[in-house]
């Protein structure tokens, strides 16, 4: 009898467990739902407003005042330079940075202190780095709205963004790598060339893209430094059939950007221009979308190396 | 990291002048007035297409304001401006050493506009206009009947645009009587799609802008007769521009071109065509074009050198395209 009571107070017990289960499953469900539905609603929405604009004229053809005409050469091209440069000068100063702070530098008040800006830079918002361009970039040495300045721009913005990365990722190497390189007599350059850099990389990666998958979308600091809203040509091509046959002009170019097309086109008066935006919008997502993509086979490819 | 960054750039400094040094290429750099980028973008458009794409010309959008604190610092060869430049702007050109060639290009009507739905508000006087923006109406004047009793007891919103803008030191200056003294208590905007907005949903509403937003609106949106010094009311027209009866809110909207620019020869080139296809192409984004005559006007002031405002850089309203050209060709 009162086996058979306990039971079924145990059974009781179980349930309730179990119901506090589903209830949080539920809830995290919901929790999920929130993000999910918000983010394909509003991409659903600009695909359909978007999509029945999409052509090949449209990725070729320069901005026009006709709105049927119009399209985003420049704004792509634009914005695929930029990402460059940003990539160029964030990543290797980003990951410098990363490694220097973790495997380096002495753990003392002075890196407590840097540690702490580093991390609050990444919460300053991003008008502030295109006032501080501008200043610096665009008059102080001369720049000019080109280019150079709006990926320096980028690239500051999202610095913090790589550092922090670097660090986690590198934070996650067991220490006893460390430990068997330096018993067997390496350097602290040497462990980190073969050992640190190459077992983080795919952090540091996952990183990076998060980085730049902010700073493609940026609007703020590109129109703070002053990119333009018409431009109906493309920088100097990098490479030439003349000698020297590469040339950096290009990086002094007058330029826009993706977002600054949208923007200026969400706020014309014809309607027209709207599905123009809602197309460029779609196809910046899809910029977006696939830096992800090649971020992730990158990352499968490099975990696929690491045998620890 | 910031410290990084300064010394990698300083670096690249050397480099960079290295570059711009070999960077020479016919770019005609134009930024300036919102109000006058349909005009000066369907011009650059034309142009580059006409030059098959050898002279590249970049327009941006800071304002005509904005606008002219660049063309002042020489860093733009033509600046867009829906108003004439102001005295204070004229001082910084002169600290500068830039001369100017002011060009009027087309006139544009302020339109004052309301919810279709709105049966009260038939036409508007400049006073009226007055209660309902000056400064002292802030937080005071919040309802329809305050500012004429005849009209309803019903909340005002009232929508413009924001500080920055040509279009906001206009409307104050021929409204209120001073630019850019306004009620701050509105809903402010720089896209000019938000206002149409605005105002679209909410019958209670009244917003200005220019005519272009209008037009395109006008399933939207009902514009309202401004009564005009004559004592009659008219609706904003290209017609009524021209005919000089829309008055104080159709305004002159110019090009400024940097003196020295003009030397060179893509910057002339530029300037001649936006004169000889300004007219239509004016017309093409729903501006008022002015008389040939105005063009050919300009285009000789250029010719000849004639530097300068004439308009003494304080602000004027209700200037009609006669009165425009008869300053212009006054020399």
């Amino acid at each position: 009898m009162s086996y058979a009571r306990d039971l079924t107070a145990i059974r009781a017990l179980i349930a309730s467990h179990k119901r506090w289960d589903h209830v949080f499953a539920l809830c995290g469900l919901a929790a999920l739902m929130v993000g999910v539905l918000t983010f394909t609603a509003l991409f659903a929405d600009m695909a359909i407003d978007g999509i029945p604009r999409l052509n090949w004229e449209f990725l070729t053809n320069f901005p026009s005042r006709r709105p049927a005409q119009a399209g985003i050469l420049s704004a792509w091209v634009g914005t695929c330079l930029v990402m460059l440069v940003t990539a160029f000068f964030a990543v290797p100063l980003g990951v410098a940075t990363g490694i220097y702070l973790e495997e380096y530098a002495p753990k003392n008040w002075v890196t407590d202190i840097i540690e702490i800006n580093i991390t609050n830079l990444a919460g300053v918002p991003s008008i502030v780095y295109g006032l501080l361009a501008l200043g610096l970039f665009v008059y102080q040495f001369g720049f000019g709205q080109s280019i150079l300045s709006a990926g320096l721009t980028l690239a500051l913005l999202i610095l913090p963004v790589v550092i922090v990365a670097t660090r986690e990722s590198i934070r996650a190497i067991p220490q006893g790598i460390r430990e068997g390189a330096y018993a067997l007599g390496g350097t602290q350059w040497q462990v980190c060339r073969d050992h640190i850099i190459p077992y983080s990389s795919a952090g540091i990666l996952t990183g990076v893209i998060i980085g730049m998958a902010r700073a493609i979308g940026e609007t703020a600091p590109v129109i703070t430094i002053g990119a333009l809203t018409f431009i109906a040509f493309l920088p100097p091509a990098p490479v030439s059939a003349e000698a020297p046959f590469i040339s950096f002009d290009w990086v002094m170019s007058p330029f826009t950007v993706m977002p600054i097309q949208m923007f200026n086109w969400t706020s014309r008066p014809e309607a027209a221009f709207l599905q123009n935006a809602a197309a460029a919008g779609f196809i910046l997502v899809l910029m977006t979308l696939a830096m992800n993509g090649l971020a992730i086979y990158l990352r499968y490819r490099i975990r696929r190396n690491i045998k620890w | 990291m910031k410290l990084n960054s300064g010394i990698r750039a300083l670096a690249l400094a050397a480099a960079a002048l290295a570059v711009q040094a070999t960077y020479a290429q016919q770019i005609v750099k134009i930024d300036g007035s919102s109000t006058v980028f349909p005009i000066t973008e369907a011009v650059a458009e034309e142009f580059q297409k006409a030059k098959k794409q050898k002279i590249k010309v970049t327009v941006g959008i800071s304002g005509t304001g904005g606008g002219f604190k660049k063309f002042c610092r020489g860093e733009t060869d033509i600046s867009g401006a829906s108003r004439p430049i102001l005295k204070k702007e004229m001082d910084d050109c002169r600290a500068a050493g830039i001369e100017y060639f002011e060009l009027p290009v087309a006139f544009d009507a302020l339109t004052v506009v309301i919810h279709p739905k709105n049966s009260f508000i038939k036409q508007l006087t400049v006073a009226e206009m007055k209660k309902m923006w000056e400064p002292g109406a802030q937080g005071k004047v919040t309802k329809w009947n305050q500012v004429n009793p005849q009209w309803p007891d019903a909340p005002m919103k009232l929508f413009g645009p924001g500080a920055d803008s040509g279009t906001f030191d206009y409307f104050t200056e021929a409204v209120v009587g001073k630019s850019k003294s306004s009620r701050g208590d509105f809903t402010a905007s720089e896209d000019d799609n938000v206002l149409v907005q605005g105002v679209a949903r909410d019958v209670n509403s009244l917003g200005y802008f220019g005519f272009a937003y209008y037009v395109e609106n006008q399933d939207k949106l009902k514009a309202v007769p401004i009564v005009n010094e004559k004592g009659r009311p008219v609706l904003p027209s290209l017609d009524a521009v021209i005919a000089g009866s829309y008055s104080p809110l159709a305004r002159p909207i110019f090009i400024y071109v940097n003196g020295k620019s003009l030397g060179k020869p893509e910057v002339k080139e530029f300037v001649q065509y936006y004169l000889t296809h300004g007219a239509a192409l004016s017309k093409e984004v729903k501006y008022v074009p002015l008389p040939d005559s105005a063009y050919t006007t300009a285009w000789n002031h250029v010719l000849k050198g004639r530097k300068g405002t004439v308009f003494g850089g304080t602000p004027e309203v209700g200037i009609t395209i006669d009165e425009l050209l008869r300053r212009e060709t006054k020399s």
